[in-house]
């Protein structure tokens, strides 16, 4: 079962594809799979959205609540992103708390969305230092075929854009649920792209077999404005400049197709 | 609280949802969802929205946990963050551990574990939207996802609650009559073999009640394993009506009676 | 005494197929005089013995199958391969090197992790552990093409009758292709669009591997493709 072993054949194989500008399924090196997001189908969420790109599957949940800030931020509302591997999504993947991998997953995704001041969070306030609006962001994995973190990155903000929170007023200083809804106001439009590296050349949307092999990988988020709002870099490898540069570029380019399709069924 | 419900529904009595007293929610299920998995199934009961996932089997690790004599079935049920109201954590709790425990029960009669020594076949249960009844729509799921990775069964297993709301005994509870009723028996039902591989209770019922809330859940599996067997059947139907359809050359019947040492080409 | 069903019907886990005394096939058990299946399939009487063509399903190991498996760890003498069946397979020195043993033999230069082969299933231990051999003719390391999987139970359906299937498409597309019962399959072509082309008529295959006179249809299915490519 569970062994992480890569196969030499497999790497190979991949390399020499993409040497020949092609990829083992077909695609252009800088050519994303379908991406197919499916918003507002769960009833008990406040906001949620079903991402496929290829055969990755992911479910993303929003929830609401109200409760405690944080002691350094007491006018401020609390936003979480948090993620979770479900075992059902890939034969290695077992169940338990959270790995590496999912929580890097869930802090770049958060990281993106923190920065780009999706929600502004002075204004979810409700009593200063006692109560303020919680937004949790669910990321659950179903199947995975790679890319997880581009797919979780549209899925996060399709959900975000059609989320409707319940509404809270204070009354003689104490919280009351009302039976009124709003729309999140959203204050940008952050999305992921994630560019990968397998020999010296790059690729977007790598499928779980690229990122078997691959040698290293740029996240980088970038707002509807172009402002980029959030970096991660992974792999034991180097990057050049120019190569960064490249990333960039190809980043920019790829996120608007992303967030028209992401804010497509807003 | 019920009170003014009994006076007003006296009249005429009619369930929440507006069903009849041995009614089930409809059903769906779809084969097939999890592309990674040996065999999986979506089921929508109700509001129930549920994954079910199957490996193996495979080899068991940690390895001091698998049996020289008999493979191992290891049923996990895990609902996801949002799909309750409030969110919950993403923490496995006891009652997940003990519904893991019993599902694992009502469905290895099934199998024919003695086939598979120091092996284990793994069930993964994600609840996405849960609705009352998510224990038995898992089970229904799981046994269409186990059939649908090819693992020999005995027969299929249907799972259904009856149980006690407003003095009345009523077929398949929703999340309401669940948790306003007097009492819940969930039941799985193996139809071929004629027995019961779940049973739970809880609340306030009489010996007589008890007796029929079983029989009525029994008649209602009988319903589910109908649906099963039709779930099962769609994959291959919607195939070959696509075949047969395009089929313009005529051909030989029976043609290739395929087996498993025939000759191998390189 | 009756057969419930007819040949080439889909049957699943719990079916009554026959009632009456006869003998069980593959994909059958017996309950008193009643014959049921246990897996979803395609029911076939034969005169005295009826069976289960099973649709779906993970490999059984079988003494003689040809197994393409990943190396996944070097043990004391042996290397441990998964090839994906209930059980990971093991391979000795003895069935690997056809020279006598020395203890201070480096067994990373015969096989490594990560290395991927082709074996034979010679025999199968105790606990059902497959003990694979890689002497012999194109047996060994590979070290070209790659690994498209099905599922296994499938692979019949790609071999076809006697080989017709598989001769087939080797004639059609003069690759290189190597099916392993594991439903593991290795394909190496000079062309990378014929391997893309074998992919796609290996996965009609598998999604199509329950209807009738498939050959003729996936003949028809590599004829039209070679004929647009020309385009």
């Amino acid at each position: 079962m569970s062994n992480n072993i890569v196969s030499r054949l497999k790497r190979k194989k991949i390399q020499e594809v993409i040497a020949t500008g092609k990829r083992m399924d077909g695609r252009e090196l800088l050519e994303f799979r379908e991406l197919e997001i499916k918003t507002n189908f769960l009833a008990k969420a406040e906001g949620s959205a079903e991402v496929r790109l290829g055969k990755s599957h992911v479910i993303v949940g929003v929830k609401a609540g109200v409760g405690h800030p944080f002691d350094d931020t007491p006018d401020k509302g609390v936003m979480m992103v948090s993620s979770e591997f479900t075992p059902v999504a890939h034969p290695t993947w077992e169940p338990g708390p959270p790995n590496e991998a999912s929580i890097e997953l869930a802090r770049v995704v958060d990281r993106g969305i923190r920065a780009a001041e999706v929600i502004d969070m002075s204004k979810m306030c409700l009593i200063s230092g006692e109560k303020v609006y919680l937004i949790f962001v669910d990321l659950y994995v179903l199947n995975y075929d790679g890319n997880l973190i581009d797919a979780c990155s549209a899925g996060a903000m399709a959900a975000l854009n059609t989320a409707e929170i319940p509404v809270y007023k204070v009354t003689k200083g104490k919280v009351e649920l009302t039976d009124k809804t709003k729309k999140l106001k959203l204050g940008a439009q952050p999305i992921a792209i994630t560019v990968v590296k397998i020999g010296n050349d790059l690729i977007v949307d790598p499928s779980a077999d690229e990122e078997e092999v691959l040698d290293g990988r740029i996240t980088i988020t970038v707002d509807e404005k172009g402002t980029i709002n959030a970096i991660q870099k992974r792999g034991a490898v180097g990057f050049t400049v120019d190569e960064i540069k490249k990333c960039i570029n190809i980043a920019k380019e790829k996120t608007a197709e992303i967030r028209a399709i992401a804010l497509a069924s807003k | 609280m019920s009170k003014t419900k009994k006076k007003s529904s006296r009249k005429k009595w009619t369930r929440v949802d507006g069903r009849k007293v041995d009614e089930l929610r409809p059903i769906t299920i779809e084969t097939g969802v999890i592309p990674n998995a040996d065999g999986s199934a979506y089921i929508e009961m109700g509001r129930n929205k549920i994954v079910a996932g199957v490996y193996g089997p495979r080899e068991m690790h940690p390895k001091r946990l698998s049996k020289p004599n008999r493979g191992v079935l290891r049923c996990r049920y895990h609902m996801a963050s949002f799909s309750v109201d409030p969110r919950r954590s993403p923490a496995p709790s006891r009652r997940d551990s003990e519904i893991s425990m019993v599902m694992t029960d009502a469905i290895a009669p099934a199998l024919f574990l003695e086939r598979y020594p120091r092996s284990v076949i793994d069930v993964y249960i994600e609840i996405i939207q849960a609705d009352g009844g998510t224990r038995c729509a898992s089970i229904n799921a799981a046994a269409v996802a186990l059939a649908d990775a090819g693992i020999p069964m005995k027969d299929l297993v249907a799972s259904c609650a009856a149980g006690k709301y407003d003095k009345k005994i009523i077929l398949d509870l929703g999340d309401y009559e669940d948790k306003q009723g007097d009492s819940d028996v969930p039941i799985a039902y193996l139809p071929k073999l004629n027995e019961v591989t779940l049973l739970q209770m809880e609340g306030k019922m009489t010996q007589k009640e008890t007796e029929k809330a079983i029989e009525m859940a029994i008649e209602g599996c009988k319903q589910v394993y109908e649906i099963q067997k039709e779930a099962l059947k769609k994959k291959y139907g919607m195939v070959d009506e696509a075949a047969t359809a395009e089929e313009e050359t005529p051909e030989e019947p029976i043609e290739e009676e395929q087996k498993p040492e025939e000759e191998n080409k390189k | 005494m009756s057969a419930k069903f007819e040949t080439r019907d889909i049957v699943i886990p719990g079916d009554l197929i026959y009632e009456g005394r006869i003998r069980l096939g593959e994909n059958t058990y017996r309950e008193e005089d009643n014959v049921f299946a246990t897996s979803i399939g395609l029911v076939n009487y034969g005169r005295e013995r009826v069976s289960v063509i099973a649709l779906e399903g993970g490999y059984t190991p079988l003494v003689g199958d040809l197994v393409i498996g990943k190396v996944i760890n070097i043990e004391l003498g042996q290397w441990r391969v998964e090839i994906g069946g209930a059980k990971d397979a093991i391979l000795t020195t003895n069935d690997a090197i056809d020279k006598p043993y020395r203890t201070n033999l480096d067994l990373t230069r015969i096989l490594d992790i990560g290395d991927t082969i082709v074996a034979k299933i010679v025999d199968l231990d105790r606990n059902r552990t497959p003990i694979l051999s890689i002497l012999g003719r194109d047996l060994g390391r590979i070290h070209e093409g790659f690994i498209h999987k099905i599922t296994p139970s499938k692979i019949p359906r790609l071999i076809g009758k006697k080989g017709s299937m598989i001769n087939m498409i080797l004639r059609e597309t003069r690759c290189h292709i190597t099916i392993g019962q594991n439903g593991l399959i290795l394909i190496n072509c000079r062309l990378r669009e014929d391997e893309e082309l074998v992919v796609k008529v290996v996965n009609k295959i598998e999604a199509e591997a329950h209807t009738s006179g498939l050959t003729s249809r996936i003949q028809e299915y590599l004829k039209k493709i070679k004929e647009e490519r020309k385009q």
